[in-house]
C-alpha cells in the first residue's frame, strides 16, 4: 500500500526508515517545508550547526565513530556550496554521507533565482553520486538509492537536491523494501583463484609486511578482527596509513607505528625493503609511496580493494584482488588455514631481527625541554593521561595531525577520524562535536593547530547548545606549522605569510562561548591542566603554548624514496631537491 | 633554487615517473559505455575525463533502449595502457554505468561516422567535386547553383581524407557526428 505525504514528510519518513537517528544542518528558504516536517516529530534530532562545512564535518565524524552514514541538510545555493569542501574531504576518505540540499522550485531552476546554484553540477566531481529529485513520486526512492549508494561498495558522500516544490507536493511514499536499489552492485567477494595465488605467496614470504588503511575500517568490525587473526597467526609485521590506525592495536607485538610521509623509520624501511606486500584496503597514496618509481622496489605486492580505479592507479601490482577487504581476508584465512597454516617462520625471524635494528633508531625520538613544552611531549602526556578512557580523537590538518598520529596510540578502529585525502584544515572540530553527538558520555578530544582550529571556531556554539563536552586540545606555535616546516627545507626560510601576527586569547574565546579555557606554557604544569580538562563536565578549549619552531620528523621529503628519510634536525640540509620541489 | 624552472621529464628521479610494466606509448582506444539515461549522464562521463587529465578524441551518446532508459556513449580515447586501464576502471565505478567495453582489445569491431560537408564553388571546381563525391561513396543531400551538402559515412580516417580533398575544392563547412562502433559477430 502506497502512502501519499508531502515531499517534506517523505524526507523525513525516509531518513527514519534508514535508522536515521541524526541530522546535521541549517535551515534556510528552499528547506522550510523539511524543516516544518522535522518540527513534528521526535524520531530524527536535528543538531543546528553553525556554518553548513561544520554540518558535513560533523556528519563525517558521526559517520566514522558510528560507521552509519552521515546525514546533512541545507538550504540552497550559499547552503550547498558551503558543503562542498566537505563532500570532497568525505569522497577523498571514503566516508558515507547523505547530504540533502534545498533547491528553488522547480519551474525557476535557471533563471538565477534568489540562492540559486547548480547544486548537482557543482557537486558532481565530489560525490559518488548524486541526484535532482523533480516529482515528489521519485522521492523517496532516490533516498533509498541514495543510502544505498553511499554505503555499498567503497563508502562516499551522495546529495539529493530537493526543489521547494517538490516538498511541497503530495506524492507516493515508498518504504525501502519496496525500493529498487537500482543496478549499483560492487562485488564483494574476492577471486579465489587470486586468493589462493596470495596464500602461495604470503607462505613462500621471507620479508613480509602488511600495509593497511582506512577500508579496513569501513569494512566494519569483521574485517579489523581478521586482519588481527592473520598478524597473530602469520606473525608478519603490520603498518597502517593514517587513514587505518587502530584496525590493529597500536599496542600489539607486531606493530611498526604508522608508515608515509611521516611515518616510522622501521615501517617505511620495512615497506622498502620487504619481498612480499600485502595491502589490505589502502590505496597507494603518494604520502605512502614517495618517489614512485623507487618504491618497495622487490617486492611481491598485492592489493586488496573494493574500487576496481585504485588497482594499479600509482603502483603496479602483481596480485589485485578486488572485494570487500573482511571477506577477502576472512578467504584467505580459509584457505591458508586449509593448506596447513605455513609460514616461512625462520626468514621470518631474521626479518623481524633487522625490523629490531631499525627500531632501535627510536625515528619518533625528539628533544624534550625543561622550559617549554615541546607538542611531541603534549601529546605524550594527553596519550598517558587518557589512555583508559573511553576515547575518541579528532584532528585538524599539519603538524600536529602528524604528531598525534605518532603519539598516540589507537586500540580499535573508529576511534581515529583526521582529513587523510583532501588534508582539510577545520576538520577537527566539528568531526569532534558529531563524534560526541553519537557518543555523549564518551572523551572525545580535537586535537588541533590554533590555524586550523580558528577555521570552523563557530562550532564551539553549537558544542554549547548541545552540551556537548568536547575539549579542544590546541597545540598553540602561532604558526602554520607545516607550512613554515616545508618553508625552511624548501624556501629558503623565507616565512610567507605562515606567521598569525593577531591570535585571540583562547581563554577570554573560551569564556565568551561560555565553556571553560585552560592555557599552560609551563611544562611542569601540563599534567594538571590536562586532568583539569577531563575533569571538566563541559567543553574545553585547551591552549597549550608549545615551541614555536618544532619540525616533524621523521620526514621522507618529496620525490624521495622511503629509504632517504630524514630523522631529524641534523639531516635537512639541501634534502628536498629541485625535482622533488614541485610536489606537495 | 628554482622549483619550477624544471622541464617536464627532465629528471629520471622525478616521483611523475611511474615504474610502468605496461609500457610509456600512447595507444588509442574505442570504449563504449552502457549507461543510465538519466539527466547529467554525460557531463558525469565528460566530467571524469577533463577532472582526471584524460584525452576524449570522439565522443557520441543516444539513447539505445526508450524502455529500459538506457543510452550508449562511444569514446574514443588516447592514453598509455596504465592509463587506459585507469579510465575504464574509473568508467565501471559510476553509478549510473552498466558496462564498459573496449572495442580496441574485445575482438574486431566496426567504426563508423557520419559527416555533412558543404562545398561551394562553380565551374571545373564544382564538378571535381562531384567526382570525388562519387570515388567516396558521398551522396548529396543539398545542392545549390552554387553549392553542395555532401552526406558521407565512414571511418574517421575515410572522413579525414574526403575532407582533405574537398579544400582546394571550395570546402565551406563540415558538421561530424563522432564515432559510433560496434563489435562485429554474434
Amino acid at each position: 500500500m502506497s502512502r501519499q505525504m508531502t515531499g517534506a514528510q517523505m524526507v523525513v519518513q525516509a531518513l527514519k526508515d534508514q535508522g536515521v537517528d541524526t541530522v546535521f544542518g541549517y535551515p534556510g528558504g528552499a528547506v522550510l517545508p523539511i524543516y516544518d516536517a522535522i518540527f513534528q516529530q521526535n524520531d530524527i534530532r536535528h543538531i543546528l550547526v553553525r556554518h553548513e562545512q561544520g554540518a558535513t564535518h560533523a556528519a563525517e565524524g558521526y559517520a566514522r565513530a558510528t560507521g552509519k552514514p552521515g546525514v546533512v541538510l541545507v538550504t540552497s545555493g550559499p547552503g550547498a556550496t558551503n558543503a562542498v569542501t566537505g563532500l570532497t574531504d568525505a569522497l577523498m576518505d571514503s566516508i558515507p554521507l547523505v547530504v540533502l540540499t534545498g533547491q528553488v522550485p522547480t519551474f525557476m531552476i535557471g533563471n538565477d533565482a534568489f540562492q540559486e546554484a547548480d547544486t548537482v553540477g557543482i557537486t558532481r566531481p565530489c560525490t559518488k553520486h548524486n541526484w535532482l529529485v523533480k516529482d515528489t513520486d521519485k522521492l523517496s526512492e532516490t533516498i533509498h538509492q541514495a543510502f544505498h549508494v553511499a554505503t555499498s561498495g567503497r563508502p562516499g558522500p551522495v546529495l539529493i537536491d530537493v526543489p521547494k516544490d517538490v516538498q511541497f507536493a503530495t506524492g507516493d511514499y515508498v518504504t525501502p523494501e519496496k525500493s529498487s536499489t537500482g543496478h549499483y552492485a560492487p562485488r564483494t567477494k574476492g577471486d579465489i583463484d587470486l586468493i589462493t595465488l596470495t596464500v602461495e605467496a604470503l607462505e613462500k614470504a621471507e620479508r613480509p609486511v602488511l600495509y593497511s588503511g582506512g577500508g579496513v575500517v569501513n569494512s566494519g568490525l569483521g574485517a579489523s578482527q581478521a586482519l588481527r587473526e592473520v598478524v597473530a597467526a602469520t606473525n608478519f609485521p603490520i603498518t597502517s596509513t593514517l587513514m587505518g590506525l587502530g584496525c590493529y592495536p597500536a599496542s600489539g607485538d607486531n606493530w611498526l607505528g604508522m608508515l608515509g610521509m611521516h611515518g616510522t623509520y622501521e615501517a617505511n624501511l620495512a615497506m622498502h625493503d620487504c619481498d612480499f606486500m600485502l595491502c589490505i584496503g589502502a590505496r597507494f597514496d603518494d604520502r605512502i609511496t614517495g618517489r614512485v618509481d623507487a618504491f618497495s622496489p622487490n617486492s611481491f605486492k598485492v592489493h586488496i580493494d573494493i574500487d576496481p580505479s585504485s588497482i594499479n592507479k600509482n603502483i603496479h601490482v602483481d596480485v589485485p584482488i578486488i572485494g570487500d577487504v573482511g571477506s577477502v581476508l576472512d578467504d584467505i584465512l580459509e584457505v591458508w588455514t586449509a593448506r596447513g597454516r605455513k609460514t616461512n617462520s625462520e626468514a621470518v625471524a631474521a626479518w623481524w631481527k633487522q625490523i629490531e635494528t631499525w627500531r632501535a633508531v627510536k625515528s619518533l625520538a625528539y628533544k624534550n625541554s625543561d622550559s617549554v613544552i615541546k607538542p611531541q611531549y603534549a601529546l605524550e602526556r594527553l596519550e598517558a593521561l587518557t589512555k583508559g578512557h573511553d576515547r575518541y580523537v579528532t584532528t585538524e590538518v599539519g603538524q600536529h595531525q602528524m604528531w598525534a598520529a605518532q603519539f598516540m596510540g589507537f586500540e580499535d578502529p573508529h576511534r581515529w577520524m583526521t582529513s587523510g585525502g583532501l588534508g582539510t584544515m577545520g576538520y577537527g572540530l566539528p568531526a569532534s562535536l558529531g563524534v560526541q553527538i553519537a557518543h555523549p558520555e564518551a572523551l572525545v578530544i580535537n586535537v588541533a593547530g590554533e590555524a586550523s582550529w580558528l577555521m570552523n571556531m563557530q562550532e564551539m556554539g553549537t558544542a554549547m547548545q548541545y552540551r556537548a563536552p568536547i575539549k579542544q586540545f590546541i597545540l598553540n606555535n602561532e604558526r602554520l606549522g607545516m607550512v613554515r616546516q616545508w618553508q625552511e627545507l624548501l624556501h629558503g626560510e623565507r616565512y610567507s605569510s605562515s606567521w598569525s601576527e593577531s591570535l585571540p586569547d583562547f581563554v577570554k574565546l573560551a569564556e565568551a562561548f561560555g565553556c571553560k579555557g585552560i592555557r599552560c606554557d609551563n611544562p611542569a604544569d601540563l599534567d594538571e591542566a590536562i586532568l583539569e580538562m577531563l575533569a571538566y563536565d563541559g567543553p574545553v578549549i585547551f591552549d597549550c603554548l608549545v615551541e614555536k619552531h618544532e619540525n616533524c620528523f621523521p620526514m621522507i621529503p618529496s620525490g624521495k624514496a622511503h629509504n632517504e628519510m630524514l630523522l631529524g634536525e641534523a639531516s635537512t640540509q639541501d634534502a628536498i631537491d629541485v625535482s622533488g620541489a614541485v610536489l606537495v | 633554487m628554482n622549483a619550477l624552472a624544471i622541464k617536464k621529464g627532465s629528471s629520471g628521479k622525478s616521483a611523475y615517473n611511474l615504474r610502468n610494466p605496461l609500457g610509456d606509448h600512447q595507444e588509442t582506444h574505442t570504449l563504449t559505455v552502457l549507461v543510465d539515461n538519466e539527466a547529467g549522464v554525460l557531463a558525469r562521463v565528460i566530467g571524469l575525463f577533463s577532472g582526471r587529465g584524460y584525452n576524449i578524441d570522439s565522443l557520441t551518446v543516444a539513447e539505445v533502449d526508450h524502455l529500459g532508459h538506457r543510452s550508449r556513449i562511444t569514446v574514443v580515447t588516447t592514453g598509455t595502457p596504465a592509463v587506459i586501464e585507469q579510465i575504464k576502471a574509473q568508467l565501471e565505478r559510476m553509478v549510473p554505468v552498466y558496462a564498459v567495453n573496449d572495442l580496441t582489445v574485445e575482438g574486431q569491431s566496426v567504426e563508423r561516422e557520419l559527416a555533412l560537408v558543404k562545398v561551394t564553388g562553380a565551374g571545373e571546381k564544382r564538378v571535381e567535386a562531384m567526382r570525388t563525391s562519387e570515388v567516396f561513396r558521398a551522396r548529396v543531400v543539398d545542392s545549390t547553383l552554387e553549392s553542395f551538402v555532401f552526406e558521407i559515412t565512414g571511418t574517421p580516417e575515410k572522413i579525414d581524407a574526403f575532407v582533405d580533398l574537398m579544400r582546394p575544392l571550395g570546402l565551406e563547412e563540415i558538421a561530424r557526428t563522432g564515432v559510433a562502433a560496434i563489435a562485429r559477430g554474434a
